[in-house]
């Protein structure tokens, strides 16, 4: 069975996905010939190999991941940040102070307080220790204020949706501007504290439903949107027709059916470009 | 052991109308415990059970943490009023065994080396008691595992038999359990083909073990398909039929 074959299907852990000479890629295993998934989501053939978006689960770091974290506490040559994991970052001094620093001369607790949220880039992870964290980026660094929340850290690639089309539409309708950690945690500011928390609804909405198709529509009529495209429809053969002919809600709906799933497929490869 | 009644009638029928190979009725509901990672809520006959299962979190106390995998932990506990007189609350002889047995069942399908220097706490409490709760247990620990997102090779699923009347059985309740001749919980994974606990309580010549064996087995693949639509159900909801048509 070659890779293309491979339709999109649920799977639980345990499941064969397939068999034969694939490479096996995120949440799956190779037992003698088969594919199995580990994990409960959605199996579809990548660029990669065989894999398995995850479903549900906790935040598990990974190296250039973007994470908003929390920090908790320091020692005189790091920072110790809760990134939402089992793990816990680790923000050294030299990172915020530059190589000259000096334990004796630098007050950390001047730079970073404890309870301070940063927006961090993973810089070194193995496993074998804890997570390395650096804020010396374009965007990262310490968040002066805003509206904290956690979702799952399975849901964030539906938040940003297709090209961050998901967190854009949320962002305009409630003039707020959303920061998302690939951990789960979610900052909100924004002038309006009634676009704050109409935002901090739509985001919960997401979470709950992110498996459901059409959301973005829903999305939508939460933020009390008008219901026009924004995303152009991509020319697709006959598509483009059907869509020439049949104005109103029946085409949006076949759109952002297509969009959804076309957003499912890609999200995953979309993942980090937001922030 | 000795029997005073007998267990079947004549008509084949066991103490609760079922036949030699029917299961009691099984009912899982996945999500239960909102603050866990994954949970899931049996009802196995009148087996009442919720697994919950939270991490991989950070150990603690630290020094317990294994630098190569995840340490597993399960407790096992019956609720004071799960059985007819009241249990004392305090972990029993029993309930220390049966959490390290399920411990044990559920480690052969996790995927520790995954998550090192962490900790994923299993906790299950019986609610209501009937026989054959840590089989029930163990297949709605594995449920809230997989709820949870650990990586896993398989699903454990898990089923008893036994010997009531000279006759091997499946799925033996509570009074066959006191009454009755052997009790054998398995616990299987369907898709490995693989055994990750067996016990036995009594006396079983070797047909009656293979044949015990293998119905427990049988058993075990019933409750495993009953466990897959419990997981698709919260999971896809009644899309599920639809996409996999596709």
């Amino acid at each position: 069975m070659g890779m293309q074959e491979i339709k999109r299907k649920f799977v639980v852990p345990g499941d064969r996905i397939t068999e034969g000479n694939v490479r096996p890629s995120m949440n799956v295993i190779k037992l003698g010939n088969a594919i199995i998934a580990t994990r409960i989501g959605i199996a579809e053939a990548g660029r990669d190999g065989i894999k398995v978006i995850p479903l549900s689960g906790v935040y598990i770091p990974r190296v250039n991941d973007i994470v908003i974290g929390k920090i908790t506490d320091h020692s005189s040559l790091s920072w110790e940040v809760d990134i939402n994991s089992c793990f816990s970052g680790h923000l050294p001094a030299q990172d915020v102070f530059g190589r000259d620093f000096s334990p004796a001369r630098d007050d950390m607790g001047r730079q970073l307080a404890i309870g301070d949220l940063i927006t961090a880039r993973i810089i070194v992870f193995d496993r074998t220790r804890d997570p390395m964290l650096t804020i010396q980026d374009k965007d990262l660094g310490k968040i002066p204020r805003g509206e904290f929340l956690k979702i799952s850290a399975t849901r964030v690639p539906r938040l940003i949706g297709k090209r961050g089309s998901m967190i854009q539409t949320i962002e305009q309708a409630t003039q707020t501007r959303v920061l998302i950690g690939q951990n789960g945690i979610v900052v909100v500011t924004g002038r309006n504290p009634e676009g704050i928390k109409l935002a901090v609804r739509a985001i919960r909405m997401v979470e709950e439903e992110a498996h459901t198709s059409n959301l973005t529509q829903r999305v939508k009529v939460l933020l009390n949107v008008p219901d026009t495209i924004t995303t152009t429809p991509q020319p697709t053969e006959g598509g483009t027709s059907v869509t020439q002919i049949e104005k109103g809600q029946k085409v949006e709906e076949l759109q952002s059916n297509i969009q959804d799933v076309e957003e499912e497929i890609e999200e995953e490869l979309e993942k980090g470009e937001k922030l | 052991m000795t029997q005073t009644r007998n267990l079947i009638d004549e008509n084949g029928r066991r103490t609760d109308g079922r036949t030699t190979d029917e299961l009691r009725e099984i009912k899982i509901t996945v999500g239960v415990v909102k603050n866990a990672d994954g949970s899931a809520f049996i009802e196995f006959g009148k087996n009442k059970i919720v697994a919950a299962v939270y991490g991989p979190r950070e150990v603690h106390p630290k020094h317990m943490a294994l630098p190569d995998r995840c340490v597993l932990r399960c407790r096992y506990h019956m609720s004071p009023f799960s059985t007819d007189t009241r249990k004392n609350p305090a972990p029993s002889r029993r309930e220390i065994e049966i959490s390290k047995v399920m411990r044990e069942a559920l480690e052969p399908a996790l995927m520790l080396e995954d998550y090192p220097r962490a900790a994923i706490d299993v906790f299950v409490e019986v609610l209501q008691a009937d026989g054959g709760s840590r089989c029930a247990g163990i297949t709605a620990a594995s449920i809230a595992l997989a709820d949870a997102g650990i990586n896993m090779r398989d699903i454990v699923a898990s089923c008893a038999a036994g010997k009531v009347d000279e006759k091997i059985v499946l799925d033996i309740n509570d009074t066959e359990d006191k009454e009755g001749g052997a009790d054998m919980p398995v616990a299987y994974m369907p898709h490995l083909e693989q055994v990750t606990l067996l016990q036995l309580d009594g006396i079983l010549n070797h047909e009656q073990f293979n044949e015990c064996v293998d119905k427990a087995i049988k058993g075990c693949e019933i409750v495993y398909e009953i466990q897959r639509q419990a997981l698709m159900q919260k999971y896809f909801g009644n899309e599920t039929e639809l996409k996999e048509e596709q």
